[in-house]
């Protein structure tokens, strides 16, 4: 078992793990912090797999913009644990377990498909770099990149409509 | 086999499947609209995940023929983050509309169009 391997599971323990205390947690701030824990370590992933540019997009973007965002209007409305809407424990146990059919099935599908022999290239490759993403960005997808610039333009104006008081 | 430097593809797809699967589960059992939110998030970077594998696959198989084989992957990866800022800052303001015309997250209340 090398330092890659070991790097691996440490880091899919790390996301599985948060990911569960985040929808177990009681208290909406802790469940906020759980997922920066997961997103950092889906990063680790990206740095494993040498996509650093996308490494460094999700922990500015995701961790660092999107959930100050969600900590900021949880702790507007003061959610509390004692505020917290709770299911009754039939729905909760139904939701597991559909939930467990769905990665029970798609495991059992996939487990002897022929994909497996395929290797996902790790520590190695230049495509993740900012260099090759940003040529490939700016000449075949150049048209995507503005039309998603709009797309925030118009995020913006709805936002700012949809908040407004009346 | 196994080369070093290279994990096989299906631990990523294994990986992935838990992460969306979690999310699903959050999305059935929890009741603050919030909560739901954070968990389509938490879908969303399963899916960015596994694309990026994929994308390192791709290139580990093409790599010979074109050197930038695989790097669409990776800016699938960067619209969909794109996409899920914008989202992010209109579904809060829904949430905060909401939360100010009925004085709570909990989604249960919203059950008008039922009626």
């Amino acid at each position: 078992m090398n330092i890659t391997q070991i790097l691996f599971w440490f880091l899919s323990v790390m996301a599985i793990f948060s990911g569960l205390m985040m929808i177990t947690s009681k208290n909406p701030v802790h469940s906020v912090l759980w997922l920066i824990v997961t997103f950092f370590a889906i990063s680790g992933h990206y740095i494993l797999l040498n996509a650093q540019f996308l490494a460094i997009v999700n922990i500015i973007v995701y961790a660092g913009a999107i959930m100050v965002l969600f900590l900021f209007v949880i702790m507007l409305m003061n959610l509390n644990k004692e505020t917290e809407p709770q299911k009754n424990r039939w729905l909760k146990m139904a939701g597991a377990v559909a939930g467990g059919c769905l990665l029970l099935v798609m495991v059992a599908a996939l487990k002897d498909s022929d994909i497996k022999q395929q290797q996902a290239l790790v520590k190695e490759g230049n495509i993740g770099l900012i260099q090759t993403l940003g040529k490939e960005l700016f000449s075949t997808y150049v048209v995507p990149f503005e039309i998603s610039s709009i797309l925030f333009l118009s995020a913006m104006v709805g936002a700012v409509v949809i908040g407004k008081k009346e | 086999m196994v080369k070093k430097n290279n994990m096989p593809i299906n631990y990523y797809i294994f990986l992935s499947i838990a992460l969306f699967s979690i999310g699903i589960v959050g999305v059935l059992t929890r009741r603050n609209a919030i909560i739901i939110f954070m968990c389509i998030e938490l879908m969303l970077n399963a899916v960015n995940l596994l694309l990026v594998a994929f994308s390192k696959m791709h290139h580990l198989r093409l790599a010979e023929t074109n050197a930038v084989a695989g790097a669409d992957g990776q800016l699938f990866v960067f619209f969909i983050m794109v996409v899920a800022a914008a989202e992010v800052s209109v579904g809060l303001a829904i949430i905060v509309m909401m939360y100010r015309n009925i004085h709570s997250v909990d989604v249960n209340f919203l059950n008008r169009l039922k009626h």
